[in-house]
């Protein structure tokens, strides 16, 4: 049910761009204006995300850890995986954005069948890696229609695409970056649905982005190597968006306006949802702090300032009279009190 | 805010990327669509314009594989009734006679860059100064 509802809205999100981009009339307001406006809902929403998230206190130090800490000289020093350092620090964070460490690290546990079944834990790294896969091919594609949003084309993108094509297979020639690019989101859609514990933590938002990305995908690929669309038309149509002189050349096919359709919505879609762990990443306490809270304080930024810090040997001073009543033991004993030695020396 | 300097500048880096496109258009932008030259003479193709602007491409590979594997070397007939030879220099570029004034207008444009010409030779472009390579 939970994977049933995103595909709906999916096949919902098609048939809508399909629809609108079949009229000349609607192909302005689904081919120029939404995606102009997911533009500009995208910056805002990531600006608004980050502010938030900047204004959010962080009250104790919490870096995980994995490995050992800064010690004694002759006790090797985990230095990125316990980064008591700002530089340590980002140099995790460096290694964490690029080449998604903390995923590399998943662990799985099973039993091997023997004699005596024995549990063992072993790397799973499927996940790391259609994760890198697919976030690297999604890198390289959005470089690419570069290629649709400047003119002249930026240098460096012909060369992209040179290396993408370089099997060239068919023509227009096939790029293995969208092989691969579909190959991971399938092989990640696809986890979520067989592994029975993956399945069970799953939630629409989950599935939806997935789905939402292949069909981005999908479209794509159909434009370039199966309906072979207009591109100087398209062309001609984004520059127009990125110009600010919107034009509609009328020759292109609706699957451009689905594509155009399905990618809108990802912008709009990306700040609000999990997607925005691309700005995230930044304001994660877990990886973006260093474990040295022994060495420096972490103040607690919503501490009453008014409130000031209350040691036990103050506590001690201001009740030990009390403590000594009633039979606590304190760690600094009572100041002989005069008077209370003369009545002992009256009553022998 | 927490770090304002630090997010102030992660935010600056990040507007700077999602509107450079923009205003790299601003300052080279040179917006014009391409117009490539039709030959002088001729009122069609061995297909429609509209197929032979998208799908060109699928046409010179099936003509290749025809003539290069399989030895169908038959001619194909224009509308017009001209007799055309499968054949890239011999007979797209027989009425396309510019490879800088028909082939590269819009591959330009578009940032494509065919391979026919990694075996194909160019034709001798006139040498009228401007538009030679």
């Amino acid at each position: 049910m939970k994977v049933l509802r995103p595909i709906i809205a999916v096949i919902a999100l098609i048939v809508a761009g399909g629809v609108l981009g079949m009229s000349q009339g609607t192909q302005m307001l689904v081919g120029v204006i939404l995606p102009s406006i997911a533009f500009l809902v995208f910056i805002v929403g990531i600006i608004r995300k980050v502010v938030d998230w900047s204004k959010s206190p962080v009250p104790f130090k919490i870096p995980t850890t994995c490995g050992q800490a800064k010690s004694l000289s002759f006790i090797k020093e985990d230095r990125f995986d316990c980064p008591n350092s700002k530089s340590d620090v980002i140099v995790r964070m460096i290694l964490e954005i690029f080449l998604f460490r903390s995923l590399f690290r998943n662990t799985n546990a099973g039993v091997k069948s023997g004699d005596l079944p024995k549990l063992h834990y072993g790397p799973s790294l499927w996940l790391w890696l259609f994760g890198i896969m697919f976030h690297y091919t999604f890198l390289v594609i959005v470089l690419r229609h570069l290629r649709l949003f400047t003119e002249p084309v930026l240098p460096g993108i012909g060369l992209l695409e040179y290396f993408d094509g370089f099997v060239q297979v068919g023509a227009p020639v096939l790029y293995q970056s969208d092989l691969i690019f579909m190959g991971a989101i399938t092989a990640l859609f696809i986890r979520r649905l067989i592994m029975p514990q993956i399945r069970y933590i799953s939630l629409d938002t989950d599935y939806f982005p997935l789905l939402l990305i292949f069909s981005i995908g999908a479209t794509g690929m159909l434009m370039r190597h199966y309906f072979r669309v207009d591109v100087t038309g398209i062309k001609e149509l984004t520059m127009g968006i990125v110009t600010l002189n919107w034009t509609n050349p009328g020759t292109i096919h609706p699957i451009f306006f689905i594509h155009v359709t399905l990618v809108s919505t990802l912008m709009i879609y990306f700040p609000f949802s999990k997607l925005t762990h691309a700005a995230g990443i930044f304001f994660s306490p877990t990886r973006n702090m260093a474990n040295d809270s022994r060495a420096t304080r972490h103040i607690n930024p919503w501490n009453d300032p008014n409130i000031k810090p209350h040691s036990y040997a103050d506590y001690e001073d201001e009740f030990r009279q009390f403590m000594v009543d009633a039979d606590i033991p304190v760690e600094k004993e009572l100041p002989p009190a005069p008077a209370a030695e003369k009545k002992e020396e009256v009553t022998e | 805010m927490y770090d304002k300097g630090k997010v102030l500048i992660g935010l600056a880096i990040f507007l700077v990327l999602a509107l450079s496109v923009v205003g790299y258009n601003m300052t080279a932008g040179d917006n014009k669509k391409p117009e490539p030259e039709k030959p002088k003479g001729y009122t069609a193709c061995v297909k429609s314009t509209d197929y032979m602007k998208s799908s060109h491409m699928v046409l010179l590979n099936e003509w290749r594989d025809e003539v290069i594997r399989e030895g169908k070397r038959e001619m194909v007939k224009t509308p017009e009734g001209i007799m055309v030879e499968k054949s890239l220099q011999n007979g797209c570029m027989h009425c396309h006679t510019s490879k800088v004034k028909f082939c590269d207008r819009c591959h330009e444009y578009a940032s494509v860059k065919p391979y026919c010409w990694d075996c194909h030779l160019a034709p001798v472009e006139p040498a009228d100064g401007k538009e030679a390579i």
